[in-house]
């Protein structure tokens, strides 16, 4: 299939036909989106998947792979646990382990976290003068594991030229192509 | 007619979805296994001392020194799907301003293939035991238990805690000595 075959579908289709073609686009990014939003709802997280973009958990787990996480605000944290958190001042988010923790009668909880391959506590990496992490700064907490998937990403956010190559090929075959 | 991308394409889509379908049923063999089993911890020597925590402030809080006795043989943990054990020691007591305090004290990490049959004599802990205050001395009730994450190649990441865990109690003084 070369490229004047590709648009020669395109000439040969009627407006209603095009139309078509653009509506079931609009679906596929609906509907990615609806799947988003509706995990949101189910893990209680604001970001149900993430990809592990530093080695700080090795031999856990390694750039490019994939995390899902919970956040439900009745399981507590504890100790052991791998949890995304999200420090002021820093854009992406931080995948470490919880090493301690304090808990008083009112419910209130700080804890402070480590990396698996990192030497010292994750007091250095928090805004400066926070010693302690709180519920509000967790973005959710890791519950499933899947190796590599997410190297698609951490490519695309890399080479931003591959991501709307990529992009450009799946809006343009989904438009042009015809069932 | 098939053109080299077309193939290329088929080829590429039936090689993705059995890497998925062997993913998932090494997900699904595993599952339901269970992953508890004994271990035997001691203490051997317990102090406390009352001194200053730089990395918080300047004021003293309580700092507990031991060292433990372990004995467990993990290595029936070990299936095609464990990547690697993430064992803790946490120590778990109640002080009057914290209801609940947790302090990982040590841990390891055992891959696939190493030696996971413990046993460790008068272990120096990795982590310092620092309260959050000075609910350590005379704290009557300190209990050490083992437990583990277990990281697979791809599925849930179930925190375990092991059958056993040994209870001591902090001397009523403070060590003044250096160890």
């Amino acid at each position: 299939m070369d490229v004047a075959t590709l648009f020669d579908d395109v000439k040969r289709m009627n407006k209603r036909q095009f139309l078509y073609q653009v509506l079931s686009f609009g679906m596929i990014v609906s509907s990615a989106l609806m799947i988003w939003k509706g995990l949101m709802v189910v893990t209680g997280s604001e970001s149900p998947i993430v990809v592990v973009l530093s080695g700080s958990m090795e031999p856990a787990f390694h750039r490019g792979d994939l995390l899902f996480l919970t956040n439900y605000p009745e399981e507590p944290v504890r100790v052991g646990e791998i949890v995304v958190f999200k420090v002021d001042g820093r854009d992406i988010p931080i995948v470490h382990r919880v090493l301690k923790l304090h808990e008083k009668k009112n419910g209130t909880v700080k804890f402070l976290t480590k990396g698996d391959n990192n030497s010292v506590d994750d007091r250095g990496l928090y805004a400066p003068g926070q010693l302690w992490l709180t519920k509000s700064d967790v973005v959710g907490r890791a519950r499933g594991f899947l190796p590599y998937v997410g190297m698609v990403t951490i490519l695309m956010n890399e080479y931003p030229k591959f991501k709307y190559a990529v992009l450009a090929c799946l809006g343009l075959y989904v438009l042009v192509h015809r069932e | 007619m098939h053109s080299v991308i077309q193939r290329g394409n088929s080829i590429l889509a039936y090689a993705l979805s059995v890497l998925a379908c062997l993913t998932f049923i090494c997900f699904a063999s595993t599952v339901f296994l269970n992953y508890v089993t004994d271990v035997k911890i001691n203490t051997v020597k317990v102090v406390v001392k009352n001194v200053p925590d730089y990395s918080i402030s300047r004021e003293k809080n309580d700092l507990g020194f031991l060292t433990f006795d372990m004995q467990a043989d993990l290595t029936p943990l070990f299936n095609w799907n464990v990547k690697q054990l993430f064992l803790y020691l946490t120590a778990e007591y109640e002080t009057p301003s914290n209801e609940l305090n947790q302090v990982v004290l040590w841990d390891k990490i055992i891959l696939r293939g190493e030696n996971a049959a413990l046993d460790f004599k008068n272990m120096n802990t990795k982590y310092y035991f620092w309260d959050d205050g000075n609910g350590l001395k005379g704290n009557k009730n300190i209990t050490l238990s083992l437990s583990w994450n277990i990281i697979p190649n791809s599925g849930l990441l179930p925190n375990i805690f092991a059958r056993g865990s040994h209870s001591f109690k902090f001397p009523v003084e403070y060590t003044t000595s250096r160890m």
